[in-house]
């Protein structure tokens, strides 16, 4: 293995028609109209000096360094802005340029610290590069003079430091941060000799920087450093694999030294990201070797007991003795287990698996349960499958963006960077939300519309906008003639043209002006190509599938499917959620999709798996609870899912987990259903993993093993032992076979295999004969169901409805710099930027409340009450207040409560009735948390210290 | 458990009866656990409180 070095074609591609050949030092190239002279050469392997070029961003000219000879043409041009044309002849090498491309590195290195030896870029260096290059002997002016060399460092950020003596202002920072990131938080300061990138008024922590590390990427000098790096020094070989945060599935470069990651920098050749990153993946990575991390499994008779270090062998032979005694004394139903999306696809393929075969019940059920299972349904009924229609890219192709109950910037960054850049482009905007999140209005971005709707309100709005399509005659008729079902249509157009459903009519449920939200459904609809985007704001509501329904019978009635720019993207919030969906982790279907009473799909799995499967649905995570309670089910194996922070209801939650017998819980820390456990597995992170994520847009992409598994055993293993030690063996000796098993079983998976992965970098599914190299965009010429359904989409408001006793809306999501239950996150120096959960709240009802900025407040709804700090914010509503679930003592899912999306489950996280109200003190809850983590995390003598902190 | 079956046929009370009828006893035969079908069969037994129409209906043919 070695480090993996990418060419930097110092300009971006260009996609034309018109293809134009030019000869560059002898050598004739052939590249697409509109490539710059700089790019051509590395094309036609030449390279060229360059400093402030490089090949993310568009071209500068800045740094004169990239200068050559055009024959007929005067003087010497920048190849960087020089565009080629057919017949140019280039030279880039001559006595005139040679000297004049010393002259200029002269000039750099006269204003340029030479501590080359000791400076953490020393190997790694365009500028040091360049200079030797260019042939640099001698610099003829000397230090005397004015220069930058006592520049002060900036050292706030946690994860990089800016040392200002060794910027050489070639701007690509700057240009990183506007044209890649779209935060345009970087400028240059002063000018001339004067000139400075700064970061705003202030440093890099407090300015509005994210920490995407692009800059940091674009810099050819030591500026702007990772601080793992001036640590630890360079790295010497390299890892691709993909990242285990947001649903975006970012494909980095793990940089080593040994067993050791030294940094992670995003690959370009990553087809979700296009070498970008956000905070989390690019630097939030510390956490795989936090000492939190439990490297020996544990077991214990009672929760209440302190944990007990035990082999391998014996803490599989405990679980798998307990599990079999439940089932003896209880009846087969009586256990289950829970996989995760921060699984890869073939450990929750084989949960599934052993779930069914070895339990032999279908109680198996994903997080996906508590996210975007109204997605599957949802698009399911309506097209055929539950999957988002687009890939990333089309977003370049889309006219019209509906951004509904996501906030991109905050949950899927490199994606939303995406998008801002086509919306830079020009392509207009329509975003509906309770909140005014960022990309409301931020910088070069406007939304045209913002439908800041009352939460709970959603099909209202969603049915209002298609009334207005109906009523107004913009129903694209040939499209849904040859497309879609006719009856479902007629019966949908009559339902939806009632006036009941117009935006007058709703305008008082939903709080949306019926003027605006007509000029958005007609923006929507005549605007060009409309793509809709959407998160659990949508999904996480009594009506998550009646909304994800109500989509796609906007896009169908508009034509919007099928093609480029267009579609219904679910923007998945875990990294594995559209995988750990596909590989049959719902209790009621195998991978695919396909339902466990089809006999002909469960004789497949019969013959395969050689045993008889049950042809009825399981358990959902919540029945699970339920039956828990009830004293039903006994038993439960839970792979990376933290459910008692996560779920609904926490006090139902846990009044479940201690209903149970043996829990059995399989995680990187003691996260807080560990509390609650009996066995505890020592799982492994991304690094240690072997395997594939699916992405949002259907990506599959590998995870390759940087470091070994800290425990000894990797996930697939451990619950490999699991089962052949309840008598079921099942053994793969890669999980790559895993793969070609799911790719046997699983039509849509069929042409899917690592090394076919490994050849094409990443694959959508479907992947088969019709498709062997995947699937960009779906639903081309036809649904996957034959014909698109409409659904009718009554709007029915939920039961959870304000009273006097609890008159605020409570929504809940989550921020940029923390990841879900914080597991990952919450160990790393994230936490700078957030190191709780706060409840935000707007101006009118603090003032109502006398809650100052900073106030500790009690949050309180009719299922339970907690604690945390008010932030003042006018991004809320009158009437709505928002938190994040990141922290376990906020235990913000104490007061969420059962109500969940009548067709899967879904908790309806975004709707609670509270009441706020000052608070000296934490909640009885907080006082009972703190005092159970301090009991059951105990370790034998040892006590463990925990990421969740009180205060 | 009423609430759910409910709110289930609540959404499909904007089809026709029969179709309803039919899309709710579908969503208990593939989404409902045995124990849930037992539970919501042994308490439609008892009269079935509560439960809107559709719901009754659906769980009667589930019997």
């Amino acid at each position: 293995m070695a480090l993996i070095q990418e060419i930097d074609y110092g300009t971006p591609a260009r996609i034309a028609e018109t293809l134009v050949t030019l000869e560059i030092d002898g050598k004739l190239v052939t590249v697409p109209r509109g490539t710059s002279v700089m790019r051509a050469a590395v094309e036609a392997g030449v390279q060229v000096p360059k400093l402030c070029a490089t090949d993310n961003m568009e071209a500068f000219g800045s740094c004169r360094l990239c200068l050559v000879e055009i024959e007929g043409r005067k003087g010497t041009p920048a190849s960087c802005t020089t565009l080629a044309e057919p017949g140019m002849k280039v030279r880039t090498q001559s006595p005139k340029i040679a000297k004049l491309r010393r002259g200029v590195m002269e000039l750099y290195i006269s204003d340029h610290p030479l501590d080359c030896l000791t400076c953490a870029a020393n190997g790694d260096c365009e500028l040091q590069d360049m200079a030797g290059v260019v042939g640099l002997r001698e610099v003829r002016y000397g230090y005397e003079g004015q220069n930058h060399l006592k520049a002060e460092k900036d050292q706030s950020n946690p994860y990089f430091t800016f040392d200002a003596s060794k910027c050489i202002v070639c701007s690509r920072c700057v240009r990183a941060c506007e044209e890649v990131q779209g935060t345009f938080a970087l400028t240059i300061q002063g000018r001339g000799f004067d000139s400075k990138v700064a970061s705003g008024p202030t440093n890099f922590l407090e300015s509005e920087c994210v920490s995407c590390g692009a800059c940091v990427q674009a810099c050819p000098t030591a500026t702007l450093m990772e601080k793992t790096v001036i640590d630890h020094g360079l790295p010497e070989h390299s890892v691709v694999t993909t990242c285990a945060y947001c649903g975006v599935g970012c494909a980095f470069k793990a940089e080593m030294q040994g067993a050791e990651v030294v940094r992670m920098t995003p690959y370009k050749d990553g087809k979700a990201n296009h070498g970008h990153s956000c905070v989390k993946g690019r630097f939030a990575w510390g956490y795989a070797t936090h000492k939190d991390r439990i490297t020996k499994p544990m077991i214990r008779a009672k929760i209440t007991d302190p944990w007990r270090e035990v082999s391998w062998e014996e803490a599989i032979n405990y679980a798998a003795g307990e599990f079999k005694r439940i089932q003896a004394k209880y009846g087969r139903d009586s256990i289950g287990g829970i996989t995760s999306s921060r699984c890869t696809n073939e450990e929750t393929y084989l949960v599934q698996k052993m779930i069914r075969a070895a339990f032999g019940n279908n109680n198996v059920d994903t997080c996906a349960r508590v996210c975007h299972s109204p997605t599957g349904y949802g698009l399911k009924s309506t097209f055929g499958t539950s999957a988002g229609t687009q890939d990333f890219d089309s977003v370049d192709d889309s006219d019209v963006i509906m951004v509904i109950g996501a906030n991109p910037t905050d949950a899927h960054p490199v994606f939303a960077s995406h998008m801002k850049k086509r919306l830079r482009e020009g392509a207009r905007l329509i975003v509906v939300d309770p909140r005014r999140i960022d990309l409301v209005k931020s910088a070069h971005v406007k939304a045209d519309y913002h439908l800041s709707l009352l939460p709970g309100s959603n099909v209202a709005v969603i049915n209002a906008i298609a009334h207005v399509i109906v009523t107004e005659g913009l129903v694209d008729e040939p499209f849904v003639k040859e497309r879609c079902e006719t009856e479902a249509f007629e019966q949908w157009r009559k339902f939806i043209a009632e006036e009941r459903n117009s935006p007058e009519a709703t305008e008082a449920m939903s709080g949306v002006p019926a003027a605006d939200l007509r000029a958005a459904a007609l923006l929507y609809a005549t605007g060009g190509n409309a793509a809709i985007y959407y998160g659990l704001g949508v999904t996480e509501h009594s009506q998550g599938s009646t909304m994800v329904m109500g989509m796609a019978n906007l896009a169908m009635a508009t034509g919007n499917l099928g093609k480029r720019g267009v579609g219904v993207n679910p923007l998945r919030g875990q990294n594995n959620v559209q995988g750990a969906c596909d590989m049959g982790s719902f209790p009621h279907e195998f991978s695919g999709y396909r339902h466990v009473s089809d006999e002909s799909t469960r004789k497949l799995f019969e013959d395969a798996w050689h045993v008889e499967l049950q042809n009825e649905p399981g358990l959902r995570i919540s029945n699970m609870l339920d039956a828990a309670c009830e004293g039903t089910f006994k038993g439960i194996y839970i792979e990376g899912e933290d459910i008692v922070q996560s779920d609904p209801n926490t006090q139902h939650v846990t009044a479940g987990m201690t209903a149970m017998e043996c829990v059995v819980v399989q995680d990187l820390f003691l996260n807080e259903t560990a509390s609650y456990a009996h066995v505890f597995f020592p799982g492994s992170s991304f690094l240690e993993k072997d395997g594939t994520f699916t992405n949002a847009e259907r990506r599959i992409s590998r995870v390759r093993k940087a470091i070994p598994p800290t425990a000894g055993m990797a996930d697939w293993e451990i619950t490999m032992a699991l089962s052949a030690a309840l008598g079921y063996p099942m053994p793969y000796q890669h999980p790559s076979e895993i793969m070609d098993e799911i790719a046997r079983l699983t039509p849509t998976f069929a042409g899917v295999s690592f090394d076919k992965i490994d050849e094409l970098g990443s694959i959508q599914w479907p992947c088969n004969a019709k498709a062997p190299e995947g699937t960009p965009v779906m639903h081309i010429g036809g649904f996957v169901r034959g014909k698109g359904r409409f659904m009718i989409t009554e709007f029915i408001p939920t039961d959870e409805r304000t009273t006097g006793r609890f008159p605020l809306i409570l929504t809940t999501g989550r921020i940029l710099t923390q990841y879900n239950v914080g597991a990952q996150t919450a160990r790393t120096e994230n936490n700078v930027w957030h190191a709780e959960d706060v409840l935000e709240i707007h101006p009118f009802d603090a003032e109502n409340r006398g809650i100052r900025e900073g106030d500790r407040v009690a949050l309180t709804s009719r299922a339970g009450q907690t604690t945390l700090h008010a932030r003042i914010s006018e991004r809320m509503q009158p009437g709505v207040v928002y938190t994040t679930f990141h922290h376990g003592f906020t235990g913000a899912n104490v007061v969420t409560t059962e109500f969940e999306d009548w067709a899967t489950g879904c908790p309806e996280y975004k709707v609670t009735a509270v009441q706020v109200t000052l608070a000296k003190k934490m909640s009885d809850w907080q006082e009972h948390y703190l005092e159970t983590r301090k009991q059951t995390t105990q370790i034998e003598s040892k006590q463990i210290l925990t990421g969740a902190a009180g205060d | 458990m009423i609430h759910r079956a409910n709110q289930i046929a609540l959404f499909f009370a904007g089809y026709p009866h029969d179709e309803a009828v039919a899309g709710v006893l579908d969503h208990f035969k593939k989404f409902w656990e045995r124990r849930m079908r037992d539970q919501i069969v042994a308490y439609v037994a008892q009269g079935g409180k509560g439960l809107h129409e559709l719901a009754l209906e659906a769980v009667k043919r589930l019997q």
